[in-house]
């Protein structure tokens, strides 16, 4: 698992995908800081994190997009398919060199906060909420990602394939509203992974949402690993 | 070192193989051949762990591969027809991420080392692999196989693509492998498998046709009583005097010209090799012969005999 993670995440720099990634998040968590405090003159920590679940919506993807199906095309996936090393330790690594990249972006960019403290009040219980609540969600939108890399031997498919899932939930969550039935909306709501985030932005700490993201990122990444097993048996 | 017993893989409804049975004892070094899409390579793969075999028994060094895959996979090196290898990568951190990989026990830095001496991968560790030519690639990956010194490697086409003095370099490498490690390689090239291997499998169409030493195969090469011969002389006095040798079954003449010389054809009675009595009978009467070769004698006539015997059994 430790030789995956090295290399995935040294691999994030050889290649342009890394540098692409933090210049784009930087770039817009700036415009997202500045639009919702410095230009909104507010110290109001959850309207950041609300719009960042959009930004990451889009840009995790291009994290997970090339880790599987980058692999299978180019066939370097038989050096750890035949190493005796067990897949679900190949797809931990991965995700986790996706996820230290991810995590140091957020927290640098969350930063940006203990620089207001010095003129405004900032909710720091709220922004370590936010924090957490944005670390559990994102391991959601990784995990998806690997999933959605596994299945498909184009990276650009794999990107634009795992923003459709995730679109997709976050559709959910306005149509759940919308639905009567009870059973329909109970499905609809155990998929909208965007309304649990809601409870993070008010301030309230959500022990429960954040079982559910773990438990959502285990399933994925459970699901990638079955990905393979399933092409052993074909 | 390996087991297959009715050994069975199915695509769908598509039989990849069908109740292929062999072993292979510590220390061989075997070819297993076969046309394109005869099955070699799912071979390799469930023997490599990759894929799972739908029927059948699989055990590499006494582990069976289905069962504890981690561990069998402890025991194989495996170089894939395409080595898997990362472009953005050096040579040297490849070979040491293969080796964190495959958490080996052995001191690092001198096993890798001595790994890099005996494929002769040079002074090219610090280099990028997207930049090395074929063949460095090739000894890369042949490298990466050997990390963790492996009772058993794996080589699938190993010298596809590759110049002919990296083919024989390949081979003197296979071959001092040999000495260390139980050596299985696929090839579609008969003259490679006659050059590295002691033993064949020969797959068609997903079953098992010959399981052969290479001497026995060699040997029916011999037996082979073909020739073609260009005799400076009178057609007809050579014709006359080769239909006497004994060991000569029949000579015609080809009607074709090699320089001054005519071509024949001469096929001898099998099991008698009457190559010597034709050079004496010819150098009595003063007609030198200028050219000689055998015909149709060559391992991949064999082989062709082979295969289409088994497809016109079936």
């Amino acid at each position: 698992m430790k030789a995956i993670f090295k290399r995935e995440l040294y691999a994030y720099f050889t290649t342009p995908i890394g540098y692409a990634y933090l210049v784009f998040y930087f770039v817009l968590s700036g415009c997202v800081f500045a639009y919702t405090t410095l230009f909104a003159m507010s110290a109001d920590v959850s309207a950041y994190f609300s719009l960042m679940q959009l930004v990451l919506t889009v840009l995790l993807p291009l994290l997970t997009m090339k880790l599987l199906s980058e692999e299978r095309r180019q066939k370097t996936e038989q050096v750890w398919l035949t190493a005796p090393v067990p897949v679900t330790h190949v797809v931990l690594g991965k995700f986790l060199a996706a996820y230290v990249l991810f995590g140091t972006s957020l927290v640098l960019s969350s930063l940006s906060f203990l620089i207001l403290t010095r003129y405004a009040e900032v909710k720091i219980a709220v922004l370590f909420g936010n924090l957490l609540a944005m670390l559990l969600l994102g391991g959601v939108f990784l995990a998806v990602g690997l999933f959605v890399s596994a299945l498909t031997e184009n990276q650009l498919a794999a990107a634009v394939g795992t923003v459709g899932i995730l679109l997709g939930f976050l559709a959910l969550s306005f149509v759940s509203q919308l639905v009567n039935v009870y059973w329909l909306r109970f499905i609809l709501d155990g998929l909208s992974v965007y309304t649990r985030f809601r409870n993070f932005t008010q301030g309230v700490f959500d022990v429960m949402a954040m079982v559910y993201y773990l438990s959502l990122s285990g399933l994925f990444l459970f699901l990638t690993v079955r990905v393979y097993d399933r092409r052993r048996y074909l | 070192m390996i087991e297959v017993k009715h050994l069975t893989k199915r695509y769908g409804h598509f039989l990849a193989l069908e109740d292929v049975s062999f072993q292979i004892g510590e220390g061989e070094i075997v070819g297993l051949l076969g046309p394109n899409g005869a099955g070699k390579s799912t071979v390799m793969n469930i023997l490599t762990g990759c894929l799972s075999a739908s029927e059948g028994e699989v055990r590499v060094a006494g582990v069976d591969v289905r069962e504890h895959p981690t561990e069998a996979k402890k025991s194989v090196g495996y170089l894939p027809e395409q080595p898997p290898l990362y472009p953005d990568m050096t040579v040297g951190e490849y070979l040491r991420f293969v080796y964190d990989l495959k958490q080996v026990d052995l001191p690092r830095e001198p096993h890798l080392k001595e790994i890099c001496e005996l494929v002769k991968l040079g002074d090219v560790e610090h280099r990028l692999i997207g930049h090395l030519s074929k063949g460095y690639r090739q000894r890369v990956g042949i490298a990466a196989a050997l990390i963790g010194d492996p009772k058993l490697v794996i080589f699938d086409e190993p010298t596809v693509g590759l110049d002919p003095k990296q083919i024989i370099e390949v081979r003197h490498l296979l071959r001092t492998l040999a000495k260390r490690h139980t050596v299985l390689l696929s090839t579609h090239i008969l003259a490679e498998a006659k050059a590295v291997c002691q033993r064949v499998l020969i797959l068609n169409h997903g079953q098992l046709i010959a399981d052969e030493a290479t001497d026995a195969l060699a040997r029916k090469v011999e037996e082979n009583t073909h020739f073609q011969y260009s005799i400076i002389g009178p057609e007809k006095d050579v014709v006359k005097l080769l239909r006497g040798v004994s060991g000569v079954k029949d000579v015609i003449s080809t009607g074709e010209r090699d320089g001054e010389a005519w071509v024949y054809a001469l096929s001898g009675v099998a099991g008698q090799d009457c190559r010597k009595a034709v050079y004496y009978a010819l150098a009595k009467q003063g007609y030198p012969i200028i050219a000689a070769g055998a015909v149709g004698a060559d391992l991949e006539s064999i082989f062709i005999r082979l295969v289409d015997n088994a497809t016109s059994k079936q």
